[in-house]
């Protein structure tokens, strides 16, 4: 069974969302993401300061089985990214929620959040597709 | 490894199983507007017996001329060892296999051939080949698209002194994936990249420049000053190069202060024959930043579970089996064979046996420029260069290959058609191949047409 955080939001591409203090928000790729591309070797992030559309292909993750593009989301400013990955890519495997985590967008519509799936609904997606 | 082919019963069982009633059905999703056609200029097929007879005409029509033809493609001693090995059964296939790690043998060659063209390049990583040197130069053109993320522009600056068939591949590549290969002009009296060529795009967004070496037209460039020019100006550096030359010549890794970034050229002068088109081999290395942006098939050494050394395709990520539309590339291949027959040509002349023959190469067109400017023909850029050099003739290039050719001379390479600012010029080659007697030869039967009246 994989870890989904209450708190998080999620998308049907995997990704997780979280709401900052700051009004941005910060994503990653769900726990069931991780353990489905395996061991990863290898994480590309977008340069701070992109602006990305919803849906856009902005950060790639590489195991050693697959290769697998994380979207955006949310249309906005890329704050910051997670430029660790690029040498412990490992972290996104280990602790996908926290210090896995790979980029902080700034919406550019704030308090969309509550569009996307819950920890419930998400673990049913997860549920149904692996039937 | 045996290719079979599926037959027509194969084929009818393989569609049943899908529930797909024809081939025609099977493709139905491809839009009539796609699809090739009719193809009107293939003419119909021939028996055996036919076709080799008609190989062998042709063939025989090409005859074998004394040849002084470089332009790309190089006539070189190719000891027998090469091709007696690289034909074995273990190895005849041209294609890294499926399952590839059944196949140790072929693996451990492609991975000493990719240490071997790392070494001779100066550079970190290489992959396993490309399809030839010209559409090596366009994939080296869209990889440093994707691997300098900081430019926008898409803009790779294409020397005039780049082989003209290359830049025409690059150009026919590139330019619906919305790359801009601007052409910088050389200088007329040196044959050299123009400095002021350059000084016209400093300060725009450049995404690489690319540097031939030696320069198409045998000269060699200033490359440590073209390789900073292009990092200062934050552009990435596309070394295009001979494999022998850098027996002489200092590798592109060591260019300027920081090295070429992305290393490409045509392995065919590493123990392929020629012959009319190829197939031949493209080679390319790089930084080992850039590794994920590299197209191709790439070979590692790892241990088993059992810590015993063994090969496997790695960094497969990038291919598109897996990567699919996003791969970097899906028109590339990589000349297994022929990859073989280098990696092997390599291993027998070692070091110092490729600096023998490209110190004779080098040797051979100067004793060749010589004679032939006694013959009446002027050297027409007098700098350093590797195997070729241009001359300008009296009357037409066409004329002079032409009575040449009557004499079972060829000639070499008419610059006319690209470079028509140049007047009547040819460019000529000598290897380690040619002899003095050979040289003699050209230049008595060039001095006979050179002095007879001008048509």
């Amino acid at each position: 069974m994989t870890d989904t955080p209450k708190d998080l939001r999620y998308t049907d591409s995997h990704e997780w969302l979280r709401a900052r203090p700051d009004g941005s928000v910060e994503i990653g790729i769900t726990d069931h993401a991780q353990h489905a591309l395996g061991d990863l070797v290898f994480v590309e992030v977008p340069d701070a300061g992109r602006k990305v559309t919803a849906g856009e292909a902005c950060a790639v993750v590489e195991s050693v089985k697959a290769a697998s593009d994380v979207y955006s989301p949310l249309a906005g400013t890329v704050l910051e990214s997670n430029t660790g990955l690029a040498a412990t890519p490992e972290q996104i495997n280990k602790d996908p929620y926290g210090a896995g985590w790979i980029m902080r967008i700034k919406p550019d519509d704030p308090g969309q959040l509550a569009r996307f799936m819950d920890a419930q609904a998400y673990a049913a997606l997860v549920a149904s597709a692996a039937e | 490894m045996a290719f079979i082919p599926h037959t027509a019963d194969d084929v009818r069982q393989m569609l049943t199983v899908i529930g797909v009633s024809s081939m025609e059905q099977l493709f139905d999703e491809i839009p009539e507007s796609l699809r090739c056609g009719v193809l009107t200029g293939i003419p119909p097929a021939l028996s055996e017996q036919e076709i080799g007879r008609l190989m062998s005409e042709r063939a025989a029509a090409d005859g074998q001329p004394l040849n002084f033809l470089g332009a790309g493609a190089y006539e070189h001693h190719i000891p027998a060892a090469v091709w007696a090995i690289t034909t074995r059964g273990e190895y005849y296939s041209c294609y890294t296999p499926y399952q590839a790690e059944a196949s140790q043998g072929t693996l451990q060659t492609i991975y000493e051939y990719q240490s071997m063209m790392a070494s001779l390049t100066g550079m970190a990583v290489a992959n396993a080949s490309l399809y030839d040197g010209a559409s090596a130069l366009a994939e080296a053109c869209l990889m440093a698209v994707r691997a300098h993320r900081r430019s926008k522009s898409a803009c790779v600056l294409v020397p005039r002194t780049v082989h003209p068939l290359w830049r025409r591949c690059a150009r026919a590549i590139c330019s619906n994936q919305e790359l801009k290969l601007p052409e910088l002009a050389y200088d007329r009296a040196s044959g050299l990249t123009a400095v002021n060529a350059l000084a016209a795009h400093a300060g725009s967004d450049i995404t690489a420049l690319v540097i031939q070496q030696p320069n198409v037209f045998g000269l060699l460039e200033p490359v440590d000053e073209l390789t900073d020019w292009a990092h200062a100006q934050g552009a990435l550096v596309i070394a295009a190069v001979n494999p022998t030359s850098l027996a002489l010549l200092k590798p592109p890794g060591e260019w300027g202060q920081k090295g070429a970034d992305i290393v490409i050229g045509e392995g065919q002068p590493l123990g392929v024959p020629l012959a009319g088109g190829g197939p031949y081999f493209g080679f390319m290395t790089t930084r080992l930043e850039h590794v994920r942006q590299m197209p191709g098939r790439i070979v590692g050494r790892t241990v088993d579970l059992d810590g015993k050394a063994g090969f496997t395709l790695t960094l497969q990520a990038r291919e598109q089996h897996i990567r699919r539309a996003k791969a970097t590339s899906n028109i590339c291949t990589n000349q297994g064979l022929l990859v073989t027959a280098a990696t092997i040509y390599l291993s027998i002349l070692g070091p110092s046996g490729l600096e023998q023959v490209a110190s004779a190469c080098q040797g051979r067109t100067s004793e060749l420029v010589e004679r032939l400017g006694r013959a009446g023909a002027q050297l027409r850029f007098p700098g350093a260069r590797f195997h070729e050099a241009v001359l300008t003739l009296n009357r037409p290039c066409e004329t002079v290959l032409a009575a040449l050719a009557g004499q079972g001379i060829c000639g070499g390479y008419d610059l006319t058609e690209d470079y028509p600012e140049l007047g009547h010029a040819l460019l000529v080659c000598a290897t380690e191949t040619r002899t003095s007697e050979d040289i003699e030869r050209y230049g008595q039967a060039l001095a006979r047409i050179l002095s007879g009246d001008r048509p």
